[in-house]
């Protein structure tokens, strides 16, 4: 564990930036709740992405303006929000087809703790007396072409949360490609973890001491 | 003639028995047929297995059938929401049985039920709790666990319009698990904002076929749940 009192790395809007960034045209999206939900405002001028939310609307669009919420057009948090001109509503076994299916591109998630393999568990810290609740991490892991996690690189105390092996219950083995932490940008690899990006004032060594899991440099 | 009209509410879950396995549809507040739940209470048959995504929120529709305690196991995939007050106390103290289903799996399994196919195998779950003790197979190289089907003696759900033959279209995401919960029940009990003349939904964008539906029956204004949960009323008013 480290002292994470200075101040340094990437603020949360940075990081969802660094993932918007690499949602290319075209793509159709997933996002989970809380900060995955800021990246659809900082997708690029120019790209056409459509968003997915699981409980059944392709082409999700922004919030409401206030007074106009329809309680009938919610979003996977239970957040009213609008549907885009071309957007489409189905049910549930349709929208999981395109889930599990493979026909969403990307799917961006939080995470409490990430394996050196892409293992993920972001849904429950196994307390016997916490209830349990799933939704539909399960199914986005198991099924989306592409899985980036967005989180803080070590947790309010300072664990890391890029670890060897998780401890947590996982919600799917082996299923991250992309890490964006605060402090840097990691690919999921068949030979590792691979640093892509650092943020300003972030070493190898800095970045090692706050990784459970051995991180590797491309060459 | 076919006429699946029913008048009321309370007529419509009339022969809901103890003991039975009820779907309800419904995403949180979004679609949650919370005039059918609420005449189910007043009809107070006990010891049900409910489906549901959720457990209802604050104290009225399906939060307050669990308090009224005429829920005997909830099969869920997310059972504490912001609103969730009801059953997490009830849970916490071993008074309510619960089975998590992760959420695609849960329509899955209702859509299997519906369609006479009597378990699948999917890749969500594998390697987690949540397949312990299930089935795993490897087809073409990956792992996937067994699921089964899961059908109900009852289905309530709400949709926008009806005809009477039963045939349903939605509203926006209200629309969730309606329509594969329509096909996976014995009874498929509907309240339907607007009941319409055969004819008046274009058969190009009827959502559920009539062949699935038993019972609708119109409640033209139905309440808003959330509303109701801000404002923190209890059912029974």
């Amino acid at each position: 564990m480290v002292s994470n009192a200075e101040k340094i790395g990437w603020d949360v809007q940075e990081m969802a930036r660094k993932v918007a960034l690499d949602i290319p045209d075209g793509a159709y999206v997933n996002l989970g709740i809380g900060i995955p939900e800021m990246v659809s405002g900082l997708v690029p001028e120019g790209r056409e992405v459509i968003y997915h939310t699981e409980n059944g609307l392709l082409g999700m669009g922004p919030l409401p303006p206030a007074g106009e919420e329809d309680p009938e057009l919610i979003n996977a948090g239970k957040k009213c929000v609008t549907a885009i001109p071309g957007a489409c509503y189905f049910h549930h076994a349709d929208s999981f087809t395109m889930i599990r299916g493979k026909h969403i591109d990307i799917c961006v998630l939080g995470a409490l703790q990430i394996s050196e393999s892409g293992d993920l568990a972001n849904w429950s810290t196994g307390d016997e007396k916490a209830i349990p609740a799933v939704g539909g991490a399960m199914d986005l892991v198991a099924g989306v072409k592409t899985i980036y996690v967005i989180s803080k690189h070590v947790t309010k105390t300072g664990e890391p949360k890029i670890v060897k092996s998780c401890t947590y219950p996982l919600t799917g083995k082996a299923v991250v490609d992309r890490i964006y932490t605060d402090l840097a940008i990691i690919d999921v690899t068949p030979k590792g973890l691979f640093v892509r990006e650092m943020a300003p004032g972030v070493t190898m060594n800095y970045l090692q001491e706050r990784t459970e899991a051995t991180l590797h440099q491309y060459e | 003639m076919i006429n699946k009209i029913i008048q009321t509410p309370a007529e419509a879950v009339a022969d809901v028995f103890d003991g039975a396995t009820v779907m309800i549809s419904g995403f949180g507040e979004a679609g949650s047929p919370i005039e059918l739940i609420h005449a189910l209470i007043d009809k107070g048959a006990r010891d049900l297995v409910v489906i549901s995504n959720n457990t209802g929120s604050g104290h009225v529709g399906l939060a307050a059938l669990i308090e009224n305690r005429q829920v005997r196991k909830m099969i869920c995939s997310f059972p504490r929401s912001t609103n969730s007050k009801v059953f997490p106390e009830l849970y916490k103290r071993g008074e309510i049985e619960l089975e998590l289903v992760p959420q695609g799996t849960l329509a899955e399994r209702i859509r299997a039920g519906g369609a006479g196919i009597p378990a699948f195998f999917t890749p969500t779950s594998v390697g987690t709790p949540l397949a312990e003790g299930k089935e795993v197979r490897e087809f073409n190289g990956q792992l996937f666990v067994m699921e089964h089907a899961i059908r109900a003696d009852f289905a309530l759900v709400k949709c926008r319009a009806a005809d009477r033959y039963g045939n349903l279209v939605y509203n926006k995401t209200a629309r969730n698990f309606g329509p594969v919960m329509c096909t996976a029940a014995v009874t498929t009990i509907v309240q339907a904002r607007k009941i319409v003349e055969p004819g008046q939904l274009d058969p190009e964008t009827v959502v559920t076929p009539g062949i699935f539906v038993k019972r609708v029956v119109e409640v033209s204004n139905p309440a808003d749940e959330s509303k109701l949960v801000a404002e923190e009323r209890r059912y029974p008013w």
